[in-house]
């Protein structure tokens, strides 16, 4: 707020018009530049904590600089119980909701972007509508429902809800990155007798790699970050995923070691970060959700 | 899916000859659709099957155990809601929450960096950028237990203050309500100024040169310029944050377990409390339908918001 102030009392500033527009402009952006890293240094003191907290024999609830750089921490937390087996879990359960949201958005995506039907706009407003639901509130009846049909506290049942809870908006951002790609150079394979499978896998698939690999990620981040969802459908503590885990580890035995605590978060968190960045480098900072979101 | 090639033939075609066309016709349709296959019948077990279920539960006094079978008792559950205390509180909870945590926090904040970031120089828009990022990228239960170390008695937040000879106190008790909704300003403004940034950076320069020139001060160029040129994207933004907040449930727990009490109890986290702690699966279950219809609401005015798109 302070700027646009700032920016106000230089502009009144009596010089000559070129004068005043560049030094008001060089005013403006520090004042920007300064207004960022105050919230920044406000946001950063959170991730401080933890990066401090896992190199720090003595950790404790704040931010302050560790007594003696040391790695036990993660030493401490890298065990088959407490890292190894969760992170695995979590691979399954994301990895396997992951690739089958994938196959089944890319497929459902065809017919979609590629014929015209008079169900297509009845059927991706539906799909829009589900998008925007809160998952939350079905988990108490999914749940109800999971140990009627024994599906409760099994990797696949999990699997199957994290796959359909992704499905909506994978199915949406895929159609959209499939509209980008030309029919032209799929009618000249059709002519040639490719079936729609084939010139799917063959010519769709692969030139809209970026976006396949958008919706990938993306599916893959939410279902590794949900606690809820396996918190509900998972009951036995070794199919637990890391997100669950964690909070075994922190809350149910006694005294936390937060030193360790802090070394398991950063473990844990790594994966969606890399992934993150890796897409984001490709596409540009927004993610694609502003293709989603953009109205 | 079997009427897009039945239109496009001439209407004229009559008796006879229009039966092979039509049947042909629905043939090759139902080949196309059938890719949609395996989603839709995702979606229907998993997803459309559980609304269903949702909706007929509530209606019931099913419970967790010792219970033969359940029966039906109409609406029930929703008058013990309306007359439960700890039900108006949590509704109450979930309003706070949400005003403060998505209408004034993530959205305010975000578009305030989002316009920032406009002038900024390229390095601090970077790091910033980074930074804030980072925090909605990071797994939901780790930034629980990052903020929840921030506010604790002994944490960061106290030590700033004390450093300050500022009064400390002990966030999660006083105002545990306000320590989980600035969590999730924390967690979740980067979307916010993800979407901002797109939506500002469409605005032609021109506009606001000329307005520059023409002497409008900054205030005046927000109010009559930036915000009636992007004020879709605030609609959508607005929607989109305030669903996310209602479903927030991970958060919460891992901070405060909607305590101490249930003073941080939003409506997510009663449901969750009712249906296995308490084992009233019907009354939880019924709140949550209530959370779904109001979902939904926000989720149908999401639409209208975006029909021209589809």
């Amino acid at each position: 707020m302070a700027v646009l102030t700032r920016g106000t009392t230089l502009k009144s500033r009596p010089t000559g018009r070129g004068v005043t527009l560049k030094s008001r402009r060089t005013g403006r952006r520090l004042a920007a530049d300064a207004g960022l890293l105050v919230v920044a240094a406000a946001f950063s003191l959170p991730l401080a904590w933890v990066v401090l907290s896992s190199l720090d024999a003595h950790a404790d609830l704040r931010v302050k600089a560790p007594d003696g750089l040391t790695l036990s921490n993660f030493d401490a937390v890298l065990k088959p119980d407490i890292t190894f087996t969760p992170l695995l879990n979590s691979l399954i359960l994301c990895g396997g909701g992951t690739l089958l949201t994938v196959v089944c958005a890319a497929l459902a995506a065809y017919p979609l972007s590629r014929f015209r039907s008079r169900l297509n706009r009845p059927f991706l407003l539906t799909i829009l509508f589900a998008t925007s639901l809160p998952i939350t509130a079905i988990m108490v009846p999914v749940y109800a429902l999971f140990v009627q049909v024994n599906l409760i506290d099994t990797m696949q049942g999990t699997i199957y809800f994290f796959a359909a809870s992704q499905l909506p908006f994978a199915i949406w951002l895929m159609k959209n990155f499939m509209d980008g790609v030309p029919k032209e150079l799929e009618e000249a394979a059709w002519t040639d007798g490719a079936s729609s499978l084939q010139s799917l896998v063959r010519i769709v698939l692969p030139l809209m790699g970026p976006g396949v690999a958008v919706v990938t990620v993306f599916s893959f981040v939410m279902m590794w970050g949900n606690f809820f969802v396996p918190f509900m459908l998972l009951l036995t503590p070794d199919q637990m995923p890391a997100s669950v885990s964690i909070n075994e580890f922190f809350g149910n035995r006694g005294m936390v070691v937060y030193g360790q605590l802090a070394a398991f978060s950063i473990i844990y968190s790594t994966p969606v970060l890399l992934l993150y960045v890796l897409v984001a480098r490709r596409l540009g900072g927004g993610f694609a959700l502003g293709g989603a979101v953009k109205g | 899916m079997s009427v897009g090639t039945h239109t496009a033939s001439p209407v004229g075609t009559v008796g006879k000859t229009s039966a092979p066309v039509r049947r042909g016709g629905l043939l090759r349709s139902l080949t196309r659709a059938l890719p949609l296959a395996p989603a839709v019948v995702l979606l229907l077990l998993f997803l459309a099957g559980p609304i269903a279920y949702c909706a007929y539960i509530a209606f019931t006094d099913l419970q967790l155990t010792g219970q033969a079978q359940s029966s039906f008792v109409g609406l029930e559950n929703f008058r013990a809601a309306f007359r439960d205390d700890a039900f108006r509180n949590a509704v109450w909870l979930t309003l706070v929450f949400t005003v403060v945590s998505s209408l004034l926090g993530q959205n305010t904040l975000g578009l305030a960096l989002a316009s920032l970031m406009q002038r900024a120089s390229k390095p601090v828009r970077t790091v910033v950028g980074g930074i804030v990022i980072t925090a909605w990228v990071l797994p939901e239960v780790v930034a629980g237990f990052l903020l929840y170390a921030f506010f604790r008695r002994e944490g960061t937040l106290n030590a700033i203050l004390d450093w300050l000879h500022l009064p400390t106190q002990n966030w999660m008790f006083t105002l545990p309500i306000l320590a989980v909704s600035f969590a999730n300003v924390w967690r979740g403004t980067a979307f916010s100024m993800l979407v901002y940034s797109a939506a500002l950076n469409e605005i032609p320069k021109e506009i606001t040169e000329a307005a520059e020139v023409d002497g409008a001060g900054g205030w005046r160029r927000l109010w009559h310029i930036t915000l009636p040129m992007i004020r879709r994207s605030i609609g959508t933004n607005l929607m989109l944050n305030t669903l996310q907040t209602l479903s927030v449930f991970g958060l919460i727990w891992v901070m405060t377990r909607g305590g101490p009490g249930n003073r941080s109890q939003t409506l997510p986290l009663f449901m969750y409390e009712q249906a296995f702690q308490k084992s009233m699966i019907g009354y939880g279950t019924a709140v949550a339908l209530l959370l779904l219809v109001v979902g939904s609401l926000f989720s149908l005015i999401y639409m209208r918001l975006l029909r021209t798109e589809v």
